[in-house]
């Protein structure tokens, strides 16, 4: 019996906990039987089922946040081993171990690993992320895009407002009011579709004031970080050269 | 900041260059004549300075007022930011930091330095020809020469990393290629530029200038 407990390959997770939004973190270490393929997401399954600590003490089930499963939803997202990334895409063969796992602080803890990403939402309500067709009428076909510029712009389609590029930026914190890089390519996406481009001032001017575009202080960090592979750097130097153009046209009163 | 960074921090980024970018080269070309031509080039250097019409206006509105709105709200812009090079151990993002502990430090050094020389030709302790023998008494002193080799290599770094992300924020370098090429420009900029102020403060450390100051009081008759 003893010889067999011994032999069972385990898996050792160290995680960092917190029972309410406003009480503070503390860990705990756990260790689980291993499987073959599990990924955090299923490690963290398994404490649940069975919420015991290393020292054998038994504790509330970790909380966490996850609903895809297959890294689209970005709902998951969560500092793992000192890196931000989803949960879910993060094999457990492929890490090494203890697993660390941390909620991603940038953001308000709700739970353990459940963070609140409301202000990524509200990023996008704030620079007009969408196209505006509604109307009384049919307005018809908008113009067509070049097939050119629909392939670069997919790529920015791909943001999941997972929150990591934001984790990442030495800017996001809260003494700075900085909106993050997410939105920004964001931006750049909505103003590069001919329709999306009738009102593409628009968002330029929500990029141009209090924690803004100016915020970014070219660390650089977002693109690495990033899960889909978007340009963010690329996307924000865009958005700096369209925000310079209507800063002037502005000024000049074109 | 009330009302609109974006203007605020726009202004910031455009102050870097013109002028402070723009004098700080100018500065380091000058000190250069101390070592290429010695004390009567630095004399020469320092006269044509103040030959320039509207002297007093030029440092006012070219020099003290961006440096203190540069350096201000840099100091701003900098507790604005966290560090985590630790977490994220990537070239840029090190000099993303870099340039927040050297635009600190460039703070620091030009008050004292400006202290140093400008300050006491204003006090009317020395003329701007003696400011070769008052460079000759810094550079001499071992701590000195150190801190000031120290606070020049800050200022430089800071320019150089500076202009590579001016490029970016005013949207004139956009893809990655374009910012890596650029990079080395600037790195290109940091060893030149470097070069110039260490081997000035290296010529100001001879003999030459700590005795030039009376000769060339003779020689020049202005200030
Ligand atoms: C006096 C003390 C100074 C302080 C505290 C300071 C601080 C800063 C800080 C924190 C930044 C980073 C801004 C960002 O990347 O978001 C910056 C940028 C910059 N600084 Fe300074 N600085 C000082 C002096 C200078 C001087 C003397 C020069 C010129 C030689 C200079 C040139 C620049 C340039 C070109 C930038 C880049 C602007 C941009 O990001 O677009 N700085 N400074
Ligand atoms: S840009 Fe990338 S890292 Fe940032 S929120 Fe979108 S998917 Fe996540
Ligand atoms: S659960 Fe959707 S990204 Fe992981």
């Amino acid at each position: 019996m003893a010889e067999t407990t011994v032999a069972t390959k385990s898996v050792k997770f160290i995680i960092t906990r917190q029972d309410t939004p406003d009480s503070k973190p503390y860990t705990e270490e756990f260790e689980i039987p291993y499987r073959a393929n599990m990924n955090v997401i299923s490690g963290l399954m398994e404490i649940q089922r069975n919420p015991k600590k290393s020292d054998g003490g038994s504790t509330a089930p970790v909380c966490w946040d996850s609903n895809c499963l297959e890294e689209v939803c970005g709902a998951c997202s969560m500092v793992i081993n000192g890196k931000p990334r989803q949960a879910c895409s993060a094999l457990v063969d492929k890490l090494e171990q203890p697993i660390r796992l941390e909620p991603m602080s940038t953001f308000p803890v709700v739970r353990d690993l459940v963070i609140n990403r409301e202000r990524m939402f509200g990023a996008l309500k704030r620079v007009k992320a969408w196209i505006p067709i509604d109307g009384t009428y049919d307005l018809g076909p908008g113009p067509r895009m070049a097939e050119t510029k629909r392939q670069w712009a997919y790529e920015l389609s791909k943001c999941m407002t997972c929150g990591v590029c934001l984790e990442a930026c030495p800017n996001v914190n809260d003494r700075n009011s900085f909106i993050g890089p997410a939105a920004i390519s964001q931006v750049r996406l909505f103003n590069a579709h001919p329709t999306g481009d009738m009102n593409k001032e628009e968002r330029l001017d929500a990029l141009m004031t209090d924690g803004g575009i100016e915020g970014c202080g070219n660390s650089q960090n977002c693109v690495r970080a990033c899960p889909k592979g978007i340009p963010l750097t690329t996307s924000i130097a865009a958005i700096n050269k369209d925000t310079t153009k209507h800063l002037f046209k502005k000024w000049l009163g074109m | 900041m009330k009302g609109n960074s974006y203007f605020s921090r726009k202004l910031h980024s455009l102050l870097g260059i013109i002028p402070l970018g723009g004098f700080i080269v100018v500065h380091g070309l000058t000190n250069y004549q101390a070592f290429e031509r010695g004390p009567e080039g630095f004399s020469n250097g320092v006269h044509f300075i103040n030959s320039l019409p509207l002297i007093p206006l030029l440092e006012i509105f070219g020099i003290y007022l961006p440096l203190l709105f540069h350096g201000i709200y840099g100091l701003y812009v900098a507790y604005q930011s966290n560090t985590n090079t630790g977490r994220f151990k990537y070239g840029r993002n090190w000099a993303f930091t870099a340039q927040r502990v050297t635009g600190v430090i460039t703070f620091v050094f030009v008050f004292w330095h400006v202290y140093q020389t400008r300050m006491q030709v204003y006090f009317g302790n020395i003329t701007h020809e003696e400011l070769g023998s008052t460079m000759n008494q810094i550079a001499s002193s071992p701590t000195y020469f150190v801190l000031y080799v120290i606070g020049v290599l800050a200022a430089v770094f800071h320019f150089s990393n500076g202009l590579w992300a001016f490029l970016i924020s005013w949207g004139i370098t956009i893809g990655p290629k374009a910012q890596r090429i650029s990079s080395y420009i600037c790195m290109g900029v940091f060893v030149i530029v470097s070069a110039l102020f260490i081997l000035s403060l290296v010529a100001f450390r001879g003999d030459e200038f700590a005795e030039a100051a009376s000769a060339a009081l003779a020689l020049t008759n202005i200030g």
